[in-house]
């Protein structure tokens, strides 16, 4: 009885006269919890809904004086905001997640394998499955690049690959973030926050670690040190600065990994070195994790108004004197006109189908794929190719026939620089709201650390929640929030 | 460590420690107000121009009242020694040099930021004024805590120090100058209530009203109150005092280091002046130009120090 109250505004049972809204991780169709969230639901029953309120308040001001804030672009007065942060775990059983996690390896290996390729021979173009001039006319290919090996073979050291569910065994992947993703310190600190909260919680339940990942990082950082460094390798984080939107996490990781963080006016080229200046003068650094984009990076090769690189580090890379991490150039392989071909990309390198599934995509450059688009706008999600953060997109169902009308000509007058996707019904987790607890779409980020000798998926990672109902948007920028996100073990 | 780094904390305890005296500037003009009959809107210019911003509010507001002077003083986004304005540097460097700082002091700088952002979102009302200041200051002091409970002591500890008591020094001799010739032996008659009055609310702002009964006799006098805050170095005030910090720290980062540059000779040389120095000889060859020259040699020091540290270059 108790339990048919809490739940009131969670239950698809048949008295419920509920239909749900999409496939739901916690409940079946049959109002009984799935076996990754038996034990939490047994504890959430016995709760005060008062009490939980509380706690979700506690939560926010731990965020909020800590200074886990992100900046919004072009909001002047509100610079620093909290994303909102959800109590109610999310929660993955051992078994999806092995499942997920051999797609997830098998993708960012082929990803390195293509941008390898495509810095080297071009087989894959050559063979025919990609065209050469999505490649050589896209902004993200660097020429630089070409014929140049990253130490270690290794172009992507962090990805964060962005997968939706929409059933019990239906997952897609929705972006390979190939180039810097960020987020990584809101699974970390979002785990934090719980187990502060709810130490209880995690004595019921196992969960898998995520409290390693800056150790790991670190470590895999400095095993592909450049050739040109001799003894143990300096590690660097390079920001934009403090009012850069993720500066916060640029601190976090530099502080957590117990590694400077540093900024381009730091740093100088000097005797073929990428060199920091410390109280005691310059001195070296060997590996680079830049939060900069490729553009940023050297003014002497790319962007010359950019005062956020170091002029002349491009020369130090490719003399082999520093290790860039992300490599530069991988925007290549996480563009959203390339990832329409991410399952012949997949098949190309490792020699079998894909695991996880690319959404279906229509290229908007091809001219049945436009007039197919144009005609289905009201199904569709459409997005500009090299957009990101949930700007510049059409959510059909939910625009409204003007919105819908207007997004048309920007699309007729410019095809090539958008692609679509089918609505998917993003599955649904709950989420602790006023009256109790109510369905929320979500997605899922892990994130994957690449050496030359393994790649290591941190069990779990962020998991982005659209807090208004029914939205299937769950930018941060765009009123989404984040939860944490439990991997249990067997 | 990097020279932005130590920087950025010389720079954070810069302006934490100018917030709070000019909280304490603040402070004392109030008490004034409250135990003086008649226009007050005179001592108020003396507190602009201890603070070092008269002209700058001149500009601004033009004539001088209680009422412009309080709230250009605690919070015009103009005037950068406001205390909003120095708390919104101090946490600006604070965010910059993060990964420097403990989680505590890091804390206690944030939320020393969320709450007085929100005090001072709009002019404080007279009747608040006390509870506002108190804040202020208690604030400060919860940084300076968190500081001093958890931080290593290593050059990180030693540039923040540093700065610390180079702005204390700077905001103690301005104070002393704006007011020098309440505390010239030609123009004072001790013991007359103006000057008793003057001299009290020197000592109030830098909160050594009561300090002073402890070490000297309970009579104000001239030579003492300078010798107080220039040349007692037991007072955590005084320009002695600081020196006595600042040399330190900096022989920290020489023997750390194993290194020296010219402001560690400047800095000597500047506390081996105090400590010799008679308070006597001081008001002889003229208490003005002695602080003339302190705050220029102070200033001097800070890009000594910016300098062989790489703190930009």
């Amino acid at each position: 009885m108790v339990l048919a109250m809490l739940f009131a505004l969670y239950s698809y049972g048949p008295k419920s006269g509920n239909a749900p809204l999409a496939f739901d991780e916690m409940l079946t169709a049959e109002d009984l919890p799935r076996p990754p969230y038996k034990t939490y639901q047994e504890w959430y029953a016995a709760q005060d809904p008062a009490h939980l309120i509380q706690k979700s308040q506690d939560a926010e001001s731990i965020f909020r004086k800590t200074g886990i804030t992100f900046a919004v672009y072009g909001h002047a007065d509100s610079s620093e905001k909290l994303i909102p942060f959800d109590i109610i775990p999310r929660i993955i059983s051992a078994r999806e997640w092995r499942k997920l996690a051999q797609g997830i390896e098998q993708r960012v290996l082929a990803l390195n394998a293509f941008l390898d390729d495509i810095y080297h021979k071009q087989e894959i173009i050559r063979a025919g499955r990609i065209p050469r001039e999505l490649i050589e006319k896209n902004e993200a290919f660097l020429p630089e690049m070409i014929g140049f090996k990253p130490p270690g073979g290794v172009y992507t050291h962090i990805v964060g690959t962005d997968i939706v569910r929409t059933g019990e065994d239906q997952f897609y992947v929705l972006e390979d973030n190939a180039r810097t993703p960020s987020g990584v310190s809101y699974m970390l600190e979002n785990r934090e926050t719980m187990m502060q909260m709810f130490p209880e919680l995690f004595a019921m339940n196992k969960v898998q670690r995520v409290e390693d990942y800056p150790y790991l990082l670190r470590q895999s950082l400095a095993s592909l040190a450049p050739p040109g460094c001799k003894g143990k390798p300096r590690v660097a984080v390079l920001t934009p600065g403090i009012y850069n939107s993720a500066y916060y996490e640029h601190s976090f990781l530099a502080d957590t990994m117990g590694v400077e963080l540093v900024e381009g006016s730091d740093l100088r080229v000097i005797d073929g070195k990428v060199k920091m200046r410390t109280t005691r003068g310059y001195e070296a650094i060997d590996v680079l994790y830049r939060r900069v984009d490729d553009d940023f990076l050297d003014p002497l090769t790319f962007r010359p108004d950019s005062a956020l690189g170091i002029p002349g580090i491009m020369d130090v890379y490719r003399s082999g004197n520093i290790t860039i991490a992300n490599a530069p150039g991988t925007g290549i392989s996480d563009d959203k006109a390339i990832y329409s071909y991410m399952p012949e990309i997949v098949e190309f390198y490792t020699g079998r189908k894909p695991l996880l599934e690319n959404v279906p995509t229509w290229r908007c450059s091809e001219p049945d794929s436009l007039k197919y688009v144009l005609e289905h706008l009201e199904e569709l999600v459409v997005k500009e190719v090299h957009g990101s953060g949930g700007y510049g997109m059409l959510v059909g169902p939910t625009a409204s026939k003007k919105e819908r009308a207007d997004f048309a000509e920007k699309l007729s007058a410019r095809p090539s620089n958008y692609i679509a996707q089918p609505t998917l019904s993003l599955s649904t987790v709950p989420i602790l709201v006023n009256k109790g607890i109510a369905p929320r779409h979500v997605d899922l980020r892990p994130y994957v650390l690449v050496s030359d000798k393994e790649v290591k998926i941190i069990p779990g990672g962020l998991t982005r929640v659209a807090l208004k109902k029914g939205s299937l948007v769950v930018n941060s920028s765009q009123g989404g929030g984040t939860k944490d996100t439990w991997v249990l073990e067997d | 460590m990097l020279g932005r780094t130590a920087n950025g904390l010389y720079w954070m305890f810069r302006y934490i420690e100018r917030a709070e005296n000019i909280a304490r500037l603040v402070d004392a003009g109030l008490r004034v107000s409250l135990t003086r009959t008649g226009s007050t809107d005179e001592d108020w210019d003396g507190v602009l121009q201890s603070a070092g911003v008269r002209d700058e509010y001149v500009e601004l507001h033009g004539k001088v009242t209680t009422a412009n002077a309080i709230d250009y003083l605690l919070r015009e986004k103009t005037n950068p020694s406001s205390v909003m304005s120095c708390i919104d540097s101090g946490r600006n460097n604070a965010r910059m040099v993060r990964t420097a700082l403990t989680r505590e002091t890091w804390e206690a700088t944030n939320e020393c930021w969320i709450e007085l952002k929100q005090l001072l979102e709009k002019r404080v009302k007279p009747a608040d004024l006390p509870a506002v200041i108190d804040t202020i200051k208690r604030r400060a002091g919860l940084i300076r805590g968190a500081f001093h409970g958890s931080m290593l002591r290593n050059d990180l500890y030693n540039f923040s120090r540093i700065g610390t008591f180079i702005e204390r020094a700077d905001n103690t001799s301005r104070i002393l100058d704006v007011k020098y010739y309440v505390l010239l032996p030609a123009v004072s008659q001790v013991g007359s209530s103006l000057d008793n009055f003057q001299w009290e609310s020197i000592l109030r702002s830098v909160s050594a009203h009561r300090s002073y009964g402890w070490v000297y006799d309970a009579e104000y006098r001239p030579s003492n109150i300078a010798d107080f805050l220039i040349l007692n170095r037991r007072m955590p005030r005084s320009l002695a005092y600081c020196y006595e910090k600042i040399v330190s720290n900096l022989r920290y980062l020489a023997e750390d280091y194993g290194e020296r540059h010219s402001a560690h000779d400047t800095a000597d040389s500047i506390r081996t002046m105090l400590k010799r120095g008679e308070i006597g000889d001081v008001m002889d060859q003229g208490l003005h130009e002695f602080l003339k020259d302190f705050i220029s040699r102070n200033n001097q020091l800070s890009v000594e120090i910016s300098e062989g540290y790489r703190f930009y270059r």
